[in-house]
C-alpha cells in the first residue's frame, strides 16, 4: 500500500499534529501549517485528528496510487485531478489502483494538504512522521518528497468511513488577501519607544515572498526601538537581547525593519527581541496567507486569546461530532 | 548593575510564559533558570508541555486548556522563591572533551564567500576580527583563551541540539564579539561560533549569525545514533554541560573522523559535581579543579 511519486511537487512533506516536548533541545514542534484545514481532510477520510497527511506547497506532487485509496484534498483552492478530470476539494475521493493524482496552478494561499484513509504510514520519530528537514528527521528519510520514493499508506481503522462526504462552505476556511491577525503584545514589547509600538499596531504590513515553514517576514514602515544601554552578553544592536527562547508565533523584528513571525518549524531561540506573539486561534491564519497578503495586527489579552482559542476548539468538536 | 531580585514573568501569546531572570549575562542568572526548570519538571504537572531553559531566562510552553495560566505562573512564582531562598547551589553533571580543529580550512572557506555585506571587518578571517576587538595580540592568542578556561552549556536549541556555552571566567575576562552584521545562509555543520559573549557549536548545516572559529571533529546530533555517546538520544548536549575544548591539528582531526565513521568514538567525558559558590568565589581555582576531572580518565 502505497503513493508512488512521479513527480515531487515544491516542497510536500509528510506532517500530523506536530513534535511536542523536544523543543527544549532545539526541535521544532513542526506539523501541518495548516492544522484546521488538514484535520478537515482527515476528517473527511475516517481518520483520527493525529493522522499524517502530504503537505503541498505551491505546485503539488503527481502520485499514481499503487492501491485502492481514499483521498481527499483541503486548504489553499486548486484544481485537482484524477486520470485528468477535475475532481472537487473537500470532498472524499475513492481511487483505485492505477489512479494518478495531479493538482493544478493554486488560486490562493500556499499550501494544500492530501489524507488518505489509513493515513500516511511513515516511521514516528520521538513521537511524530512531521518532516524536519534541517534535523533530517521524520517524513520520508527526513526530507521532501522525491520522484521514485514510495510512500507508505496505513491500514485505516476498522469503522470505515463517516457519514460526512464534503465539508460545508461555512467551513471551509478563507483564503484572503486581506488580514486581520491577532496578537498578545509582551516579552520584549518595553524595548519598542511608544512610537514604535504604535507603528506596529496601526501599519499595514504586506508579507513579502520571504515566508516558509520557518518565518513569514513582512515589509512595512519598520519599528522604532527605545534608546538604551544594552546588556551584558545580548549584543549591539538594540533589537538584540541575551539569547533567549522564542516563543512559537512570537514577533522579531530585527534591526526593526522587517517582521517576522515564526511559524511550526521555527528556530527554538536566539537573539532577537520578540514584541508580541500571534494568538493560537490564528496561526492557521497566518499559515493561509500568500506573499502580497495585506496585514494587520491587533492587539488582545490572555481572555480574548482564549476565548477563539475555545470557538476554535468548539467549532472541531462539531465537525467530529 | 545590581542583579535582579525578582524575575520578569510575561506571556508569548496564550501557550507561552516566558520568565526573564535577568536581562544580562550571569552565571547566577543561568543556574536560577535552570534550577527553575528543573524543580517544575518535578513537579509533573498536567498540562504543562515543554520547559526550556535559557541563559537568563526561561520558557514554559503549557495546554491552557489543561492549565490555567494564572495557575501556572503561581506555581512558577513560587519555586522562583524556593529557587533564590535556597542555600544549596551545586548541579551534578558532567566535564566533557571536545576536540576542535581551530582556524581550519573547512570554516575559512565559508568565512570568504560572506564578508562583504556580511561581515563588519571584510578582510582577514573571523579569527583576526575577534582578537582585534578584545586587544588580543592576534588570533593564536585568541585561541589560547578561548580552550584554555572551560565552558558551561548555558542554554540548547535554535536548531536541533546546538549549545550556547559561557565561559567560566570572571567578567573581565570574557571575550566579547559582534555577530555578523546580516546573517550567513550557509554554516558547515560542526562549526565552533562566536556571538556576544557566548560560544556555539553548530549541529547541523545552514543559517547562522556567530563569527567562525573551527570546526569540532565529532557530531552532537546524530538522528541515526550510531555512536555509543547517542544511544540514549540524538541529542548530546544538556544544560548544565561542562565543555573542556580541545586544540587539535589536521592530523589529529583526520583520525577522529575515521573512528566516528567507524562508530567507534567516544568523548572523553567524567561526572563532576558544579559548584556554583566555589566557582564565583575563585574563578581561576575552581576552573583547574574542574579540569582534573578529565585528567584521571
Amino acid at each position: 500500500m502505497a503513493f508512488d511519486i512521479l513527480e515531487p511537487g515544491l516542497a510536500t512533506t509528510v506532517q500530523d499534529e506536530g513534535r511536542i516536548g523536544y523543543y527544549r533541545f532545539g526541535l521544532p514542534q513542526g506539523g501541518s501549517m495548516d492544522q484546521y484545514s488538514a484535520s478537515l481532510a482527515n476528517r473527511l477520510v475516517g481518520n483520527t485528528v493525529a493522522e499524517a497527511v502530504l503537505e503541498c506547497t505551491y505546485i503539488g506532487p503527481k502520485i499514481v496510487t499503487t492501491t485502492d485509496a481514499v483521498i481527499a484534498v483541503t486548504g489553499a483552492p486548486v484544481d485537482v485531478f484524477v486520470n485528468g478530470e477535475i475532481v472537487p476539494e473537500y470532498e472524499r475521493i475513492a481511487l483505485v489502483t492505477g489512479d494518478e493524482l495531479k493538482f493544478g496552478v493554486i488560486k490562493g494561499g500556499t499550501k494544500y494538504f492530501i489524507a488518505v484513509h489509513g493515513g500516511i504510514d511513515v516511521p514516528e520519530v520521538l513521537g511524530s512522521r512531521s518532516t524536519y528537514p534541517i534535523g533530517a528527521i521524520g517524513g520520508v528519510e527526513g526530507r521532501a518528497l522525491k520522484a521514485g520514493d514510495l510512500v507508505p499508506v496505513g491500514v485505516g481503522r476498522d469503522n470505515g468511513l463517516p457519514e460526512l462526504r464534503a465539508i460545508a462552505l461555512e467551513d471551509r476556511p478563507v483564503f484572503s488577501k486581506d488580514v486581520t491577525v491577532r496578537v498578545m503584545l509582551g516579552l520584549y514589547d518595553q524595548n519598542l519607544s511608544a512610537k514604535g509600538l504604535e507603528t506596529l499596531l496601526n501599519s499595514e504590513w504586506v508579507l513579502t515572498p520571504v515566508a516558509d515553514r520557518m518565518g513569514l517576514r513582512y515589509s512595512g514602515p519598520g519599528v522604532e526601538w527605545k534608546e538604551r544601554e544594552q546588556p551584558f552578553g545580548a549584543g549591539q544592536d538594540p533589537s538584540n537581547i541575551v539569547d533567549a527562547g522564542y516563543a512559537v508565533g512570537s514577533i522579531q523584528i530585527p534591526g526593526g525593519t522587517q517582521p517576522i513571525i515564526l511559524h511550526r518549524d521555527a528556530v527554538s531561540g536566539g537573539g532577537y527581541a520578540m514584541v508580541a506573539t500571534v494568538i493560537s486561534a490564528d496561526m492557521d491564519l497566518v499559515a493561509r496567507c500568500a506573499p502580497g497578503t495585506k496585514t494587520h495586527f491587533v492587539a488582545v489579552t490572555m481572555e480574548q486569546a482564549l476565548e477563539a482559542r475555545h470557538e476554535n476548539t468548539a467549532r472541531a468538536a462539531r465537525i467530529w461530532s | 548593575m545590581t542583579p535582579q531580585t525578582t524575575a520578569r514573568y510575561t506571556w508569548g501569546g496564550d501557550e507561552f510564559l516566558f520568565v526573564e531572570i535577568a536581562e544580562g549575562m550571569s552565571l547566577e542568572a543561568n543556574f536560577i533558570s535552570n534550577s527553575i526548570a528543573n524543580a517544575l519538571e518535578a513537579r509533573a504537572l498536567a498540562g504543562i508541555v515543554d520547559i526550556c531553559p535559557a541563559n537568563a531566562s526561561l520558557l514554559v510552553r503549557f495546554d491552557p486548556d489543561k492549565l490555567a495560566w494564572q495557575e501556572l505562573e503561581r506555581v512558577v512564582h513560587a519555586l522562583e522563591d524556593e529557587v533564590r531562598a535556597s542555600t544549596e547551589k551545586v548541579l551534578e553533571t558532567r566535564i566533557i572533551e571536545i576536540p576542535v580543529w581551530y582556524n581550519d580550512p573547512y570554516t575559512n572557506e565559508t568565512v570568504a564567500r560572506f564578508r562583504e555585506g556580511y561581515h563588519q571587518r571584510p578582510e582577514g578571517n573571523d579569527l583576526d576580527y575577534a582578537a582585534e576587538v578584545n586587544g588580543l595580540a592576534d588570533a593564536e592568542e585568541f585561541i589560547k583563551r578561548h580552550h584554555e578556561s572551560p565552558w558551561l552549556v548555558s542554554m540548547v536549541g535554535f536548531v536541533a541540539g546546538l549549545p550556547f556555552l559561557y565561559q567560566l571566567v570572571e567578567r573581565e575576562q570574557q571575550l566579547e564579539v559582534p555577530k555578523y552584521l546580516s546573517p550567513r545562509t550557509d554554516t558547515p555543520p560542526l562549526t565552533v561560533g562566536y556571538g556576544g559573549c557566548f560560544s556555539c557549536i553548530y549541529s547541523v548545516r545552514g543559517a547562522g549569525g556567530y563569527q567562525m572559529f573551527g570546526v569540532a571533529a565529532a557530531p552532537i546530533f546524530d538522528p541515526t545514533q550510531a555512536l555509543e555517546d547517542f544511544s540514549d538520544f540524538m541529542i548530546f548536549f544538556k544544560p548544565g554541560d561542562i565543555v573542556k575544548f580541545k586544540p587539535i591539528d589536521e592530523t589529529e582531526y583526520r583520525r577522529i573522523r575515521t573512528e566516528v565513521d567507524a562508530g567507534t568514538f567516544r568523548y572523553r567525558q567524567a561526572p563532576i559535581t558544579f559548584d556554583l559558590k566555589a566557582a564565583l568565589a575563585d574563578p581561576d581555582g575552581y576552573k583547574l579543579s574542574l579540569l582534573e576531572a578529565l585528567n584521571g580518565i
